[in-house]
């Protein structure tokens, strides 16, 4: 590469950033890209309010008798933490800033189907953002994000009204985008994109879409059911009144468990993208992760009950999630493999995306293998309701998701904004959020194992040095969040221009301008490659 | 553009518009018939029935690609999935395993002593 | 294709032709309709499992309700389905008067039927303390009914929560299709839905028949439920 005449990159004249300015021109745009933008901002400002929230926790558990809160607002705070980070932001943050963003390039189209739909997404989103924080500033909600009945729909004292209410907004935001993205991909690829040259990435966000519209209709209506029994007092999930509180359960799982794997497989896609260009290598098995992503939205529909194993469900009922709930470990264990294989005799650069990756898959493995423990109906009568679980599904959504999605920001941040983040920087906030992470949530299977209950604000003294341990490792993870948030702003300024494919990787985005124009293509490119057609001959130590 | 269309005459129309009232009539008169537990199974075959015409002329279905049709099938069938499965959590919650003989000691035990 | 039949402007910037955003429009909308199916189906779950778990005081509320008004809103609907896909056979052929008839006519439906749901037959159940969590509190020949069937009073409120839930929401929808049916009726007075792009009128109406649908499995799960031989 040195000792090729080395073209400065520099910043295309007019790009999607600077094609219209003014308020106006980004709170009514239709571009794809500005509205990625749009929601990148507002998920980041309710990532602030969630890890608040989770910031109070852990100091309030630095002592057996509960540091600074009563019982009654520490269940507020980690109610706050549950409902913010799921439904503000992990539902949005790949599919509406990554997927947003980049599913029309990668696909070769102008834009997503729908472009003022696109837009009346955000929008619906903010209104129920607002209504939910506006209920957390009047007092929250203490029913845990789960929202049993009948505490939440007859006996709460708390805000649990207008904390619905702002859900069931927001949730068509998310139902929308999902249908949108549908028949983007459907309808749009450009001529040669055919199902199997896709990059893995759309084929995860396709999947994703498929849960979303399939699966927050039902959690849309549970929430409306809620609403009625709290304001009639009517007993559609009240035993007094002969209703039943495991109907309640059965319909919010049946969304609660399709919506974790909403969390975790556009990261998966984007690990995908991370390792194929990191490595700068073919996915192996193209075709296995591609179905494995399908496979694991088909069968998340069907393995709700093992979150019901202890609350009077039907044993017989649990036989049966229990062995599916094994089975959809099946798919995730192929992309792992798969990944790992794409990784063997490749020559891998260690940049931060790369880091990032690998860091998902490790911990990944660890999330995963811990549902099993929690999948098995014996063991989970141990575990239910304890930490394990906390740290099981922290494992995946943070170790697994935010990875994922911190991965691809770095990888395409020279492709939105058209610089460079600071390598060095990047990969030492990875360490650290990786050594951070591990100490925050490692501690807690032992703690889960040992017997400590989840949301519970004061335990026996002899458990005091895991949580002291956790409480550490989450403010290593907190200082760890911060520093990319400085040096992404930062790049904005004073780092020179990335050019169109920084990274020298393969997919219709990297053909475009860094960052590319409005309508992203200035004529409709014709795929004739497969997907990720790296030359054998071409990979060199990076 | 009506090359590519098929615009059926509207007597088309009129036709699965009567079939859908004769179904209604017969579904509304089995009502007052005592078929037992058939009762119900009959209103939903002509349930599905009735909807299954409308889908399939009013809303134009046989003339759309396939892939509408996976869609309508997916939305029945994930319905179906949650209704069936909730419904099967309740109605085997109080199958008790029977005792078997080693259980007999410890159930017998407290008559004996 | 015959781009100039259908106006370049007529097709928006993201798609290369027309025929590429009518299948994304058609497509998109049945979608839309598969996620209401979900919608609906939650309250269809919650039915299901009361209804086995309390099939006496499923058939009680059943016979409380007045089969006349069920039968009559079923025809109905299925009425405005025939108007509306006339509309939509009307708008393929560019026949603006006869669409803006059939749109018409399948309005003055669907307003007749959310009128007459809510100014008869709920105003009636109202009167006769059928409106649980306002004034439950059946009586009469009512509570006859009820007791002929050894329901228990809470029971019946469920089915009647059920029943206004679902016969509510169905009613919402089919307030949002007028609100749709409008909206039509002013772009076919101005001229846009019978230059060739029926696409919006045939969207309407895959939403037109599926509020239907709904209406069409509601009926029998309402209103005659344990058999009215008795």
């Amino acid at each position: 590469m040195s000792t090729v005449a080395v073209e400065v990159p520099s910043l295309p004249e007019v790009h999607y950033l600077n094609a219209d300015y003014g308020w106006r021109s980004w709170l009514f745009t239709t571009d794809h890209k500005r509205i990625a933008w749009l929601y990148l901002i507002s998920i980041t400002f309710m990532f602030a309010i969630g890890g608040l929230s989770a910031t109070l926790m852990r100091l309030n558990l630095i002592e057996p008798s509960g540091l600074l809160f009563e019982p009654a607002t520490y269940n507020k705070l980690f109610t706050a933490h549950g409902l913010v980070m799921i439904f503000f932001f992990l539902t949005q943050s790949i599919p509406t800033v990554l997927g947003n963003f980049l599913i029309p390039i990668m696909i070769g189209a102008r834009d997503v189907a729908f472009p003022k739909i696109n837009l009346l997404s955000w929008y619906i989103y903010i209104l129920g953002a607002l209504i939910f924080v506006i209920s957390l500033i009047t007092g929250g909600v203490d029913t845990g994000w789960t929202l049993y009945t009948p505490l939440s729909s007859t006996y709460a004292n708390t805000n649990v009204l207008s904390a619905t209410t702002g859900l069931f907004i927001t949730g068509f935001s998310s139902i929308l985008t999902g249908l949108n993205f549908m028949v983007t991909i459907h309808k749009m690829r450009a001529p040669g994109m055919t199902w199997f040259r896709l990059p893995l990435f759309i084929w995860a966000m396709y999947a994703t879409s498929v849960i979303f519209v399939l699966a927050m209709p039902v959690i849309a209506i549970t929430l409306a059911l809620i609403a009625l029994e709290r304001i009639w007092h009517v007993g559609i999930f009240d035993p007094g009144l002969g209703g039943d509180p495991i109907l309640f359960q059965h319909l919010f799982w049946f969304f609660g468990h399709p919506e974790v794997y909403i969390l975790i497989l556009p990261s998966m896609g984007v690990i995908s993208e991370l390792v194929a260009a990191g490595c700068r290598k073919r996915i192996f098995g193209y075709s296995f992760v591609a179905f494995s992503s399908v496979a694991i939205a088909a069968i998340s529909f069907m393995v709700w009950g093992h979150h019901m194993f202890l609350t009077g469900q039907s044993v017989y009922a649990g036989l049966v999630f229990s062995a599916l709930s094994f089975a959809v470990a099946i798919p995730s264990a192929v992309k792992v493999f798969n990944w790992t294989a794409t990784m063997h005799k490749a020559s891998v650069s260690f940049d931060a995306p790369m880091l990032y990756a690998i860091g998902f898959i490790g911990l990944f493995t660890i999330g995963g293998l811990t549902g099993l423990f929690l999948a098995s109906m014996g063991s989970d009568v141990h575990l239910h309701d304890t930490y394990f679980v906390v740290a099981h599904f922290h494992y995946v959504m943070v170790g697994g998701a935010i990875m994922g999605y911190l991965g691809g920001l770095h990888l395409w941040w020279p492709k939105m904004t058209g610089k460079m983040y600071p390598e060095a920087w990047a990969r030492f906030a990875c360490l650290l959020i990786f050594a951070g992470f591990n100490l925050t949530f490692g501690p807690q299977f032992i703690l889960g194992y040992v017997g400590m209950p989840r949301r519970y604000t004061v335990y026996p003294a002899e458990f005091q040095v895991l949580n002291v341990m956790s409480s550490a490792g989450a403010s290593i993870l907190a200082l760890g969040y911060l520093i990319p948030l400085i040096y992404f702003a930062w790049s904005a300024f004073k780092v020179p221009a990335a050019g169109p494919n920084p990274w020298g990787a393969k997919g219709l985005e990297w053909t475009v301008a860094s960052p590319p124009p409005t309508h992203n293509f200035e004529e409709t490119p014709i795929v004739t490659e497969e997907a990720y057609a790296y030359e054998p001959e071409a990979a060199h130590v990076g | 553009m009506s090359e590519d269309v098929h615009v059926h005459p509207k007597f088309f129309y009129v036709k699965v518009f009567l079939a859908l009232i004769v179904l209604t009539t017969i579904t509304t008169a089995v009502a007052y018939v005592d078929l037992g537990v058939f009762n119900t199974v009959v209103a939903l075959v002509i349930a599905v029935c009735k909807a299954s015409l409308v889908v399939l002329f009013f809303m134009h279905l046989k003339e759309q690609a396939g892939m509408t049709r996976v869609v309508i099938i997916a939305a029945a069938l994930w319905l179906a999935v949650l209704i069936a499965i909730t419904l099967s959590d309740r109605f085997t919650r109080h199958w008790v395993p029977s005792n078997g003989p080693w259980e007999s000691s410890t159930m017998a035990a407290p008559q004996s002593e | 294709m015959s781009a100039e039949a259908h106006g370049a402007t007529l097709v928006a910037e993201q798609f290369d032709d027309f025929e590429q955003q009518k299948q994304a429009d058609t497509f998109g909308m049945w979608l839309f309709l598969v996620t209401e199916v979900l919608f609906f189906g939650g309250l269809f779950c919650g039915y299901c499992l009361y209804r086995n778990v309390y099939p006496e005081a499923w058939a009680a509320g059943s016979h409380l309700l007045k089969v006349t008004y069920g039968a009559f809103y079923t025809a109905l609907l299925i009425c405005s389905s025939l108007t509306m896909a006339l509309g939509v056979r009307a708008a393929m052929l560019r026949l603006k008067t006869s669409l803006t008839v059939y749109l018409i006519l399948t309005w003055i439906m669907g307003a007749a039927f959310v009128y007459i749901k809510l100014r008869y037959e709920w105003y009636g159940d109202f009167l006769e303390g059928l409106v649980p969590g306002f004034n439950w509190a059946p009586h009469g020949e009512n509570l006859e009914m009820i007791n002929h069937f050894h329901a228990l009073l809470p029971h019946v409120s469920l089915f009647f929560i059920f029943y206004f839930c679902m016969t509510g929401l169905h009613a919402l929808h089919m307030v949002v299709g007028v609100g749709l049916l409008t909206t039509l009726l002013i772009f076919t007075q101005q001229g846009k839905n019978t230059q060739g792009n029926y696409n919006w009128v045939e969207i309407v109406g895959l939403y037109w028949h599926f509020v239907d649908i709904v209406w069409i499995f509601l009926f029998p799960l309402l209103y005659l439920i344990g058999g009215r031989y008795v």
